[in-house]
């Protein structure tokens, strides 16, 4: 109960961040993904069920605000936290190469996936030029703040993960 | 409940909320009531300490380059005085004439309410953004958006105290414009590799005397059912022939500052009701 209550607070408090605060601090007017770093760290964290409930909450999120549909940007962030989440049996938090590779990986897919259903499919063809001014700036842009934000959804997850452990002892 | 399970079922719920709300609205009101209350407050805040740090770091960056601009600006000021002297003189032939032919069609009759900017598009594809009044206050879909004099766009979702405003430099965004000297109609539309730039493009532009020429001003025409007729788009920055010889496209400087945007004002009148 407490974890949901937490995971919740947290990825609204992300997303807020993430719409107001980054747009000010945006370099060349490129954003960060921090709903990519949340769903992907909680994927390979904790596996792919919760990977994929919280993919689908910060792409509803998303959709609500600013996509033209609803469920669109639910279905691709919901995925990538399940196949985060296909990782967590190679997971160690002492490894920060890991959780990197995944996030870049994820990243990446990300935008190559908005790329092919939200612009080629609307005759834009020009992939390499949106592949170096939007997907790769935002996959480097995502690097640099994953460094700060991973250590504390880590130590977030080890806080409530050590809380769960104590309880359930207390009641075998 | 097994997660493969789980991820089949939010699939199948996606898909399903996709083709629902491809042509309909009708989960948008409850959901965005629902996260105007939850979000759009936090939103309001954290967009204040936002704009606050960014002023900052921009004052420190600005400082030395204020005072160049200063010692142009003063120049520019006497220049400026006498232009003002003669579009004084110009403005009161204008009025008469205004009255003359009952021109009763400036952005002055339209009803405005202003609001603030509180959140930007999290993502990096196209460029939307939230203010701070919504349903309550009177907005509704489709409304237009102007600041500085210029068009900013048009609402495309309204929550109760919220509304998301789509601009026209963004990359789905198309709009109906016209010159304002020769009422040649064109498309105006919104590039994402244009918007590095300031940049937005215009096409199908039929003028076969050739009479438009670069620093036209542009507006909203009068056959766009969206937007209300001629709101100020921007300045044809260049132009050139297509190649079917038959329509010329370019691109177009937008008379809104759209990098540095605070305030917008919403015109609550609708092309569709104010047309009836």
């Amino acid at each position: 109960m407490l974890r949901k209550l937490i995971v919740t607070l947290f990825v609204i408090f992300s997303f807020i961040l993430q719409c107001s605060v980054f747009s000010h601090i945006a370099f060349a007017g490129i954003i960060p993904n921090m709903m990519i770093i949340l769903t992907a760290s909680f994927g390979f964290m904790r596996g792919e069920k919760e990977g994929l409930v919280i993919g689908f909450f910060c792409g509803l999120l998303n959709d609500i605000f600013f996509g033209s549909f609803l469920g669109f940007y639910a279905l691709v962030l919901m995925y990538i936290g399940y196949l985060n989440g296909k990782f967590s049996r190679i997971f160690y938090p002492e490894d920060i190469k890991l959780p990197m590779a995944l996030i870049v990986t994820s990243d990446l897919s990300y935008g190559t996936l908005c790329y092919i259903l939200l612009f080629m499919l609307r005759g834009k063809f020009q992939f390499a030029y949106y592949f170096s001014h939007v997907i790769l700036p935002e996959v480097l842009y995502t690097v640099v703040v994953t460094l700060f934000l991973y250590p504390l959804v880590l130590k977030l997850n080890e806080k409530l993960e050590a809380r769960e452990k104590r309880r359930a002892q207390k009641y075998v | 409940m097994p997660s493969k399970y789980l991820l089949l079922i939010l699939t199948i719920l996606c898909t399903l909320l996709m083709l629902i709300t491809f042509g309909t609205d009708v989960f948008n009101r409850p959901l965005n009531t629902v996260v105007g209350y939850v979000v759009v407050p936090f939103q309001q805040g954290i967009g204040k300490l936002g704009g606050w740090i960014s002023k900052r770091s921009e004052e420190l960056v600005q400082i030395r380059s204020l005072l160049e601009e200063n010692a142009r600006l003063k120049a520019e000021v006497a220049a400026l005085t006498e232009e003002n002297i003669q579009l004084q003189q110009d403005k009161y032939e204008l009025n008469s004439l205004r009255e003359l032919i009952d021109l009763d069609e400036q952005y002055g009759h339209y009803n405005k309410v202003g609001a603030r900017i509180i959140g930007r598009d999290t993502g990096n594809w196209y460029s939307s953004f939230v203010i701070d009044k919504g349903g309550d206050d009177g907005l509704a879909v489709d409304m237009n958006v102007i600041a500085e004099g210029g068009l900013v766009g048009r609402i495309t979702s309204v929550g109760p105290n919220w509304a998301r405003v789509t601009s026209i430099i963004s990359d789905n965004s198309y709009v109906s414009g016209m010159t304002l000297s020769t009422e040649d109609n064109m498309m105006v539309s919104g590039d994402l590799q244009l918007m590095a730039d300031n940049c937005i493009s215009f096409s199908q532009l039929v003028d076969s005397k050739n009479l438009v020429v670069e620093g036209d001003k542009v507006v909203t025409s009068n056959i766009s059912d969206k937007f209300l007729p001629n709101i100020l788009i921007g300045y044809i920055s260049s132009i050139e022939k297509d190649a079917n010889n038959l329509t010329k496209s370019g691109l177009i400087t937008p008379a809104v500052d759209f990098e540095h945007l605070g305030e917008v004002l919403v015109i609550t009148d609708l092309k569709q009701s104010s047309a009836g």
